[in-house]
């Protein structure tokens, strides 16, 4: 094991997959010379240059669209969209052809394709930079949805997502770049999909989060246990789909209270998704409705405070659990 | 993966125009015209559901092309797909009961006219968003490159789709990387039924190649032999590492943009469809191969006359093919990956 930085152990991923597999090159803005918006490919031009490291123009269609033909004549590329809030400039090649070209080809097409993109709010960067949309392609049959929370996570899901033969939608919260921990350094080191993690146990409340909001869950938990006498197990879904609703079906039973955490709109978001999935497989054993702590239904404000607001906090779930009592 | 050796269409200049090769393209060019006609009948008398897209009028472009690829050479299709695929010797059969949504269909009925693709033919798919082409072609003539393999990708598209963000983007990032691809604009004069010159301000859509620093190239795409020759050049200046070139093909179609019914119309008069059905590309090749003594008309006859059986034989096989059953549904959502690899 060695202690990193998430970014770093997003880079250590890609590093490991482009020397284990030839197929495996790098598409994106800004990734190869500047090393990316968030630095998490720095170096690597230097140590694979130009040919598998590529710096493209801003044209998110177009280097999307790019990473499917490649990956449907056989490679195993990787897109970066610096956020995912640039993405939408993408939707049409993601949506209409990376999700759905396998099952409208009989299976003919494959389309192993990784696209990266930050997510999340908190630094101020307002409305167009701030979102975090992994409920909206989480809607959509084909993809798959990979947020990790941790750097041990980042790295063996992000190497994992390069063995997949389906694209994969691979978010990384801007808030969880800097965040240390042990990162194991086996090269073989991977985190299968659909495989939850109860991060904290507990017998009174089954808190649920994913990607940036497993920290605030964790810190409530923390808060509850000390201020409350409430002891709160605490889920980290690490895949939005494949989708482990057995480890969440498993805990509700055992605490009969579920409160949803995400940075996302609540208004037809991923939280609506689990509380339903929750209420249809566990109605006889909740003690109280499904909770959800979600972003406030608002464009992502610039102010400082604004932001604050509109993200949920540690408090708000503490709150929210209080009132389930 | 184990990747087959790549085939490569006869080194790296345009193979010259045989008679052989005159034959060929002719052939093409009947096979298509029966395809999409029968497929046109069987769509008015309710047969084939859905839309489909008729390539009538246009045979010459996806077969002066098409004879110069090999199955390892890929081309990403339209909405108006069906020459492509006949072109590039699909399946018959598999295509007509794809537009039946047949489960012997291409696509197992799950995509219909407007999405059947065949990858071992290198068909990379027609796809029913306008524009959605150039982005996948770069991608897979990056491959071709990266692997240097010496094979090209042709990108198919209309003059509706060249005012589509992705074929600017495309476009540029393959001029950019010097990538082995050939735009092929089939401009048959509307996108959709919006007539060329109410939906772009140029004539020539071949025009935009200097804004990417890449060849453009206008050909009359009425004319096989013509657009056998100039897009000769383009695949081979592409398999030489020399980038790639737009080519225009100045085409028409006959029939309506969807549907058979082609005159009669509000867009269009019915002098300029007669007028265009006077250069009918196969009354032109025939014509040209009866002078030059390739084939006579007996010989043309007796093509024709077999190639409709063949696509009698094919609507009867797609006919036959049943339907896909319920519990398909949910299959082929996912590839299915057997974890670490």
């Amino acid at each position: 094991m060695v202690e990193m930085r998430m970014r770093d152990a997003l880079r250590e991923a890609l590093r490991e997959e482009l020397l284990r597999d030839e197929r495996v090159f790098l598409l994106g803005e800004d990734i190869g010379l500047y090393g990316g918006s968030y630095t998490v490919t720095k170096g690597l031009l230097d140590e694979f240059g130009a040919k598998r490291v590529i710096d493209t123009p801003i044209a998110e269609s177009g280097i999307v669209g790019a990473g499917i033909g490649a990956a449907m004549a056989g490679m195993r590329p990787m897109v970066e969209l610096m956020t995912i809030n640039f993405s939408f400039l993408a939707m049409d090649q993601i949506v209409n052809n990376a999700a759905k070209l396998h099952y409208m080809s009989n299976g003919q097409i494959n389309i192993p394709l990784v696209i990266r993109m930050a997510s999340g709010g908190g630094s101020q960067l307002a409305a167009t930079h701030s979102h975090s949309l992994e409920g909206m392609y989480a809607h959509f049959p084909g993809l798959r949805i990979v947020c990790p929370s941790n750097p041990a996570d980042g790295k063996g899901l992000l190497k994992r997502a390069f063995r997949d033969d389906n694209t994969v939608i691979f978010i990384e919260h801007t808030a969880n770049y800097s965040l240390k921990g042990e990162v194991p350094d086996d090269e073989d080191y991977l985190v299968e999909f659909g495989k939850a993690t109860v991060v904290r146990e507990g017998t009174d409340v089954t808190l649920i989060g994913y990607s940036g909001s497993v920290h605030q869950a964790t810190r409530a938990a923390t808060m509850l246990a000390e201020q409350e006498d409430v002891d709160a197990e605490v889920i980290d879904l690490r895949t939005l789909r494949p989708l482990d609703m057995d480890t969440v079906i498993a805990s509700v039973k055992k605490t009969n209270r579920a409160v949803v955490v995400e940075d996302d709109w609540k208004f037809g978001g991923f939280g609506g998704e689990l509380s339903a999935q929750i209420m249809e497989q566990a109605f006889d054993w909740l003690d109280a409705p499904v909770a959800r702590v979600s972003g406030k239904d608002v464009p992502m404000p610039y102010n400082r405070n604004l932001e604050f607001a509109a993200l949920p906090s540690e408090e708000d779930v503490v709150d929210a659990v209080l009132s389930m009592f | 993966m184990p990747r087959r050796k790549s085939k490569v269409a006869d080194g790296t200049n345009p193979p010259a125009l045989t008679d052989d090769v005159l034959r060929d393209i002719f052939e093409r060019m009947v096979r298509i015209r029966s395809f999409e006609e029968e497929a046109g009948k069987l769509m008015e008398s309710g047969r084939i559901p859905g839309a489909l897209h008729l390539y009538v009028g246009e045979e010459a472009v996806a077969a002066g092309v098409m004879v110069h690829l090999t199955d390892d050479d890929q081309i990403t299709s339209t909405h108006r797909g069906h020459g492509h695929l006949v072109a590039k010797g699909g399946d018959l059969g598999r295509m007509y009961a794809e537009l039946f949504g047949k489960a012997g269909g291409y696509c197992k009925g799950k995509g219909g006219s407007m999405h059947i693709s065949d990858v071992e033919k290198g068909m990379l798919g027609a796809n029913g968003i306008v524009g959605a082409g150039p982005p996948i072609a770069i991608g897979a003539a990056f491959s071709n490159k990266y692997r240097g393999t010496g094979n090209v990708t042709v990108c198919f598209f209309g003059d509706g789709a060249s005012n589509e963000g992705t074929f600017h983007e495309a476009a540029n990032m393959a001029a950019l990387y010097g990538l082995p691809v050939i735009f092929l604009c089939e401009n048959n004069g509307f996108g959709e039924y919006t007539r060329q010159d109410r939906h772009q301000a140029i004539r020539d859509v071949a025009d935009r190649a200097a804004g990417y620093g890449m060849p453009g190239v206008v050909v009359d795409g009425m004319d096989a032999v013509a657009v056998y020759e100039t897009a000769g050049e383009a695949i081979a200046r592409a398999r030489r590492g020399e980038g790639p070139t737009l080519v225009e093909a100045k085409t028409y179609r006959y029939f309506d943009h969807v549907g058979v019914r082609g005159m009669g119309v509000v867009y269009r008069d019915d002098s300029e469809v007669l007028e265009w059905r006077k250069r009918d590309p196969i009354d032109l090749l025939g014509s040209r191969l009866e002078e030059l003594g390739v084939m006579t008309r007996e010989q043309m006859d007796t093509l024709q006359e077999r190639v409709l059986f063949e696509v009698r034989e094919a609507i009867a096989f797609a006919e036959a093919s049943p339907d896909p059953t319920p519990d398909q549904l949910l299959e082929d959502v996912y590839t299915v990956t057997a974890g670490a690899r």
